[in-house]
């Protein structure tokens, strides 16, 4: 019970640390209060969004979005990526592409992305699926690329054909690389998520901080701010889980 | 004499470099009959892995032939099990899951009861018993060669071709683990081929010593081990155990400085 206790207070502590700090640095007088609203007021102005502005709308849309964009971006990231791993040739020609696209911040795309897909929610999905898609694709033939060969000669001593080498030996060796794979796109969506928002979004966490920076609602950009943390945090949180339960073969999980 | 089992008839092979053809090994003959242990000995990096490689089906020589009961060998199968340098234990599968995995392919598929019997028999043997259900990164060294051994012997192969599979071990484990396969191979009997290093490890456990060149890999000569099995470590202080030790052991000595010749030459060159 007391190591219980402990713990929890270890996991709070960073973060009673922060809101700490941030009523010390609106009290201090270095920063104009009036530009930083109190966690108390933040935390009031998202049980008045709650209640009255439907807030819970905005968090469920922008989470949709980030589970459709990783979740299509991935599903075509995982073949792509272990074609261009398995094939030691198609890498050397495929990763100067990859990164050069990659690279792209896809705020830069938005224009096209509007021109070639309109301003509806495909516009916005095309965003987060390219930013998946890219965090992905490279995470996955890094991956697959080293793979021990090693493991499929046993495996063919053994009395292996090539589609039980695929199956038994492969797929089990990739499973940790798509895990990965999805933890960084994860990542990398929630933080296009803004981005792709501001293709005359409507609803959406991205939409209600745009919407407040123009009517200078600081309390409302921080609720945004705070929630889109939250969510992402709990997404990665989930994959940790799986990640665990899967792996308890690997060395290190959840690391 | 009966037929061999398995035959290097004149085989070379060469890898293409950019500098032209590497010739790793050339023009090497011998036989290993039923139920031989024949250790290929020489200095490393001379090209024994390769000869072992060609065997177990993942190389073709450039010329000659390898035979496998008069037929040439097309690819791996599990007639030959093989035990590899790195233990080569699957880290996705438990310790039980590994010895099964062979039996759970279709090429040598039996019924799950069966299957559960052969897994316990040489949990048992390879004294894994209590780890049966551990994931292989909880497992010592000694103890993942000891997988490596139970995986392969499960789907009862013919032949065992082992490349330095105790290279790595204290010499603690080491002894352990030399007496382990002399115990089991008296159990039940394979054909072997066993790649190493060690003029000791060579004598304690082969029939027969083939010892090989330097690069390119050729037969110096081969040697008959005169001791009877089953054998315990007594004979590690018989006389004439001494004296092929420090026969085979000029030999490899010789062959060893003929292979830094080489590399310093390459060096020189370069």
């Amino acid at each position: 019970m007391g190591d219980r206790l402990k713990r929890i207070g270890l996991v709070a502590a960073p973060w009673l640390a922060i809101v700490a700090a941030w009523y010390g640095v609106r009290e201090s007088g270095l920063v104009n209060s009036a530009l930083v609203p109190a966690p108390h007021a933040v935390l009031a102005k998202s049980v008045d969004l709650f209640a009255r502005q439907g807030l819970a709308w905005d968090i469920f849309v922008s989470t949709r979005r980030v589970f459709i964009g990783v979740a299509v971006g991935i599903a075509l990231a995982v073949p792509v990526g272990f074609l261009i791993g398995w094939f030691r040739s198609a890498k050397a020609f495929a990763d100067p592409l990859v990164n050069f696209f990659r690279a792209l911040p896809p705020i830069a795309l938005i224009p096209l992305v509007i021109v070639y897909f309109g301003v509806d929610e495909p516009a916005k999905l095309v965003i987060l699926i390219y930013a998946s898609f890219f965090a992905g694709v490279i995470v996955m033939y890094e991956g697959v690329s080293q793979i021990n060969p090693l493991f499929i000669r046993v495996a063919r001593t053994l009395g292996a054909s090539q589609s039980e080498v695929f199956r038994k030996v492969i797929i089990p060796l990739t499973v940790p690389h798509i895990l990965t794979a999805l933890r960084v796109a994860l990542g990398v969506a929630w933080a296009t998520l803004v981005a792709s928002e501001l293709v005359a979004a409507q609803r959406g966490l991205g939409s209600m901080i745009q919407n407040a920076s123009t009517y200078f609602l600081l309390d409302v950009i921080y609720v945004g701010i705070i929630c889109i943390g939250l969510v992402a945090l709990l997404m990665d949180l989930a994959l940790r889980r799986l990640s665990t339960r899967f792996l308890a073969w690997q060395d290190r999980v959840g690391a | 004499m009966s037929e061999p089992r398995i035959r290097f008839e004149r085989v070379s092979l060469e890898f293409p470099t950019a500098a032209g053809p590497l010739r790793v090994v050339d023009d090497v003959s011998y036989d290993i009959h039923e139920g031989e242990f024949v250790a290929v000995i020489g200095p490393s990096g001379c090209g024994k892995t390769t000869m072992m490689n060609m065997l177990a089906g993942f190389q073709r020589p450039t010329s000659g032939r390898v035979l496998l009961d008069g037929r040439e060998v097309a690819g791996p199968g599990s007639d030959r099990g093989v035990m590899f340098q790195e233990y080569g234990v699957f880290p996705w599968l438990t310790v039980r899951e590994n010895i099964a995995f062979g039996l759970t392919l279709k090429a040598n598929r039996v019924p799950a009861g069966e299957r559960e019997a052969i897994v316990e028999r040489y949990l048992g043997l390879m004294g894994l018993a209590g780890f049966a259900d551990a994931y292989p990164k909880h497992l010592s060294g000694g103890m993942r060669q000891r997988l490596a051994l139970a995986r392969a012997y499960a789907v009862k192969p013919q032949f065992l071709l082992m490349d330095e599979p105790f290279g790595a071990l204290d010499a603690q484990t080491r002894s352990n683990m030399q007496n382990l396969l002399l115990e089991i191979l008296a159990a039940e009997r394979k054909t072997v081929m066993l790649i190493t290093h060690s003029v000791e490890e060579a004598i304690y456990l082969a029939s027969r010593i083939v010892i090989v060149t330097a690069r390119p890999a050729r037969v110096r000569e081969i040697v008959a081990v005169p001791f009877a099995y089953p054998r315990d470590e007594a004979i590690h202080e018989a006389r004439e155990f001494g004296e092929l030790r420090s026969h085979i052991r000029d030999l490899v000595m010789d062959e060893y400085r003929a292979q830094q010749g080489q590399a310093r030459a390459v060096a020189f060159s370069e």
